[in-house]
């Protein structure tokens, strides 16, 4: 066989024109639609439920809560409809969790597992535009689509704002609001895709997406969120109803005595106000306040609401931009 | 003139401790199928992730297309790789497949990949997970080609194939090599389907180049003698790369031409593909590495591990 001398064609010089990025939007939708298909489904039919429940949650609302303090409001609203809130909003905590982890973590994790990534990555596009055009779509939809999700939450949910049974800071409902629970989706893909192209497997890697966000979610309600603006202090005992309470404790002649939970001050008050048979006794708090101490409490006022929305799904975006960014790195480095 | 499609100068690759592929050095000039030929575990995968841009070399260099470094934008352009096992996306129609490798590349000549489609009987509707192994490998193989490369690379292609569609896909290759003078790169551990198609071969031993030339040069360079078992230590300083002792005659397979004078007693046959490469995978520690490469003269150099 003769050697042959290469036909020279156009354009294959370094000049080289990047294939278009809009072309991903095809491949995206094609590889992956049927996840996209299986959040909408799953987001649709929570959709649903909440519209037919929140109707008549509304009803039940206007006819019984006027004034929202009626004995007919705790009855015919708050009574029957709170625990079916306090389900649905405990439900909904993990719905981020699943959309992230079944529709981030499989993107990297199938083609590793399926070996399908030695045909994408030899493509002209190049592996790590394929990368970032996928991620970015993909968490761009999901984002959105729970965006709109917790539009139709914050309609459900308002009925019990109104009434007070509920305060939008609420651990169980703050996460559900409208910037924090696109923005809890978006991180929970970020985590899932990232986890993805670690692990290589489909199902650890679904299963480590959601012990992780499960750790995130926590320690941000349990130890951050309050952190996000300093507190208030207050020694007037009648706090506006939709505070935040972040903390209580007392003072005496200007100094710390202790916190508003713990020994010392059931040791206090029982050296102070020692029950006596057949008097009523005092509280705890009416017979320190008697001994001359102060009660302070710290809490977020309910003003805050939006200013915490944004700095959540602030830093929350932020982390999001960071994992996509190192996941790319990964499959820029990566050595099949 | 012709260039380099792979050239690698030192080239290594390390797995942890292991190194799958070390100090690598060859040129495999353009317009050939050229046969990376090499036991399981040789290094014949790594090297192909290696110029396909899918690995980082650990050592060295490589580059494709000329001076492309592998991976580049331009070499993604110019190379289609078939995977081991040819992978596709299961769920997804032959046609989605034209669909979504046409999006991802610069060139994609989707008549000619419908046109061979229909000539194979692979409908169009169907999902790549239906499709039978052969059909599978055969529609990677469209997909490849239709993206009009420079060069084809393929790695363990046929391994999983029954002769039939070993056959057909090896018909395919060859075609697309005398219609569009594409260069191709194959690995395989299949010696019979080699000598029809090859016409360069590259030898790899663990992790080592061992012989890398044009076919025709190799076959010519070496003879198979055959004479009786009692003489065969005379021959030791002739440059034999394999013994075959049997009860009365051994087979010699050593390094000269035609033209080289045969002992008396004994006979000199030319030898085939197969038996070349048998010959150098059994004795790993016999090397030769003729045939063109950058810089340095064509005549046959002996490494020594």
């Amino acid at each position: 066989m003769t050697a042959l001398t290469m036909p020279t064609r156009p354009g294959h010089d370094a000049r080289l024109r990047a294939v278009p990025w809009r072309r991903m939007a095809w491949v995206t939708w094609r590889q992956h639609r049927a996840a996209l298909a299986g959040v909408a489904v799953f987001l649709g039919a929570l959709a649903v439920y909440l519209w037919l429940t929140g109707l008549q949650i509304h009803h039940a609302y206007a006819t019984a809560c006027h004034p929202a303090s009626s004995l007919a409001c705790t009855i015919n609203f708050t009574g029957r409809y709170g625990p079916t809130a306090i389900v649905v909003s405990i439900f909904l905590q993990a719905v981020p969790a699943l959309i992230g982890a079944f529709a981030g973590a499989p993107v990297l994790a199938r083609e590793m597992e399926t070996g399908t990534f030695r045909f994408a990555w030899t493509q002209g596009f190049g592996r790590w535009r394929w990368t970032l055009a996928k991620l970015v779509l993909l968490a761009v939809v999901v984002a959105a689509a729970a965006a709109a999700f917790s539009v139709l939450y914050s309609w459900f949910s308002q009925p019990f704002f109104a009434a007070g049974y509920t305060i939008p800071f609420a651990t169980r409902v703050f996460d559900l609001g409208e910037v924090a629970f696109a923005a809890w989706t978006l991180a929970a893909f970020a985590i899932g895709a990232l986890a993805g192209m670690l692990i290589r497997r489909t199902v650890p890697a679904i299963a480590a997406t959601l012990a992780v966000y499960a750790a995130l979610a926590s320690a941000t309600a349990l130890y951050l969120r309050q952190h996000y603006m300093t507190p208030l202090h207050t020694s007037k005992l009648n706090l506006p109803g939709s505070a935040w309470l972040v903390s209580q404790w007392y003072t005496k002649g200007g100094k710390f005595a202790f916190g508003a939970h713990g020994f010392q001050l059931v040791h206090a008050v029982s050296q102070l106000c020692p029950p006596r048979i057949g008097t009523s006794g005092l509280s705890p708090a009416q017979c320190l306040t008697q001994h001359g101490y102060t009660a302070w409490t710290s809490y977020q006022p309910g003003s805050r609401f939006w200013p915490f929305q944004w700095i959540e799904g602030g830093w929350l975006l932020a982390l999001s931009v960071l994992l996509i960014a190192a996941t790319v790195w990964l499959v820029r480095r990566r050595a099949a | 003139m012709t260039m380099n499609i792979i050239e690698t100068s030192g080239l290594g690759k390390r797995y942890g401790s292991t190194w799958a592929l070390r100090e690598c050095t060859l040129a495999i000039p353009a317009g050939h199928v050229a046969a990376l030929v090499g036991p399981n575990g040789a290094g014949k995968t790594t090297l192909l992730n290696l110029a396909v841009g899918l690995a980082e070399p650990s050592a060295g260099g490589v580059t494709v297309l000329g001076d492309k470094p592998a991976g580049s934008p331009a070499a993604l352009d110019g190379i289609a790789f078939v995977a081991q096992d040819t992978p596709l996306y299961k769920n997804l129609s032959a046609a989605d497949m034209l669909h979504l490798t046409r999006n991802l590349n610069r060139r994609f000549d989707q008549p000619y990949a419908e046109t061979r489609l229909a000539e194979l009987g692979i409908p169009l509707n169907r999902r790549a997970g239906k499709l039978s192994g052969g059909q599978q490998a055969q529609l990677a193989l469209t997909l490849a080609l239709a993206r009009r490369p420079r060069l084809l690379v393929l790695d363990e292609p046929v391994a999983m194939l029954d002769p039939i569609a070993r056959h057909d896909f090896m018909a395919t290759v060859l075609t697309a090599m005398a219609d569009d003078g594409v260069s191709v790169v194959l690995s395989s551990h299949v010696l019979a389907e080699l000598e029809r198609v090859a016409d360069y071969l590259i030898l790899l031993s663990r992790g080592r180049v061992q012989v890398a030339g044009e076919v025709a040069g190799l076959l010519a360079s070496h003879r198979m003698l055959t004479g009786p078992t009692t003489e065969a230590d005379k021959y030791a300083e002739r440059p034999v790369v394999h013994v075959q002792r049997g009860g009365a005659q051994t087979h010699l397979l050593v390094r000269a031409t035609a033209d080289d004078p045969v002992p008396p007693g004994w006979e000199a046959h030319p030898v085939d593909l197969e038996e070349l490469a048998m010959a150098y995978l059994r004795e790993p520690g016999a090397g030769a590495l003729p045939g063109p490469s950058r810089g340095r003269g064509t005549q046959p150099s002996e490494v020594t591990r």
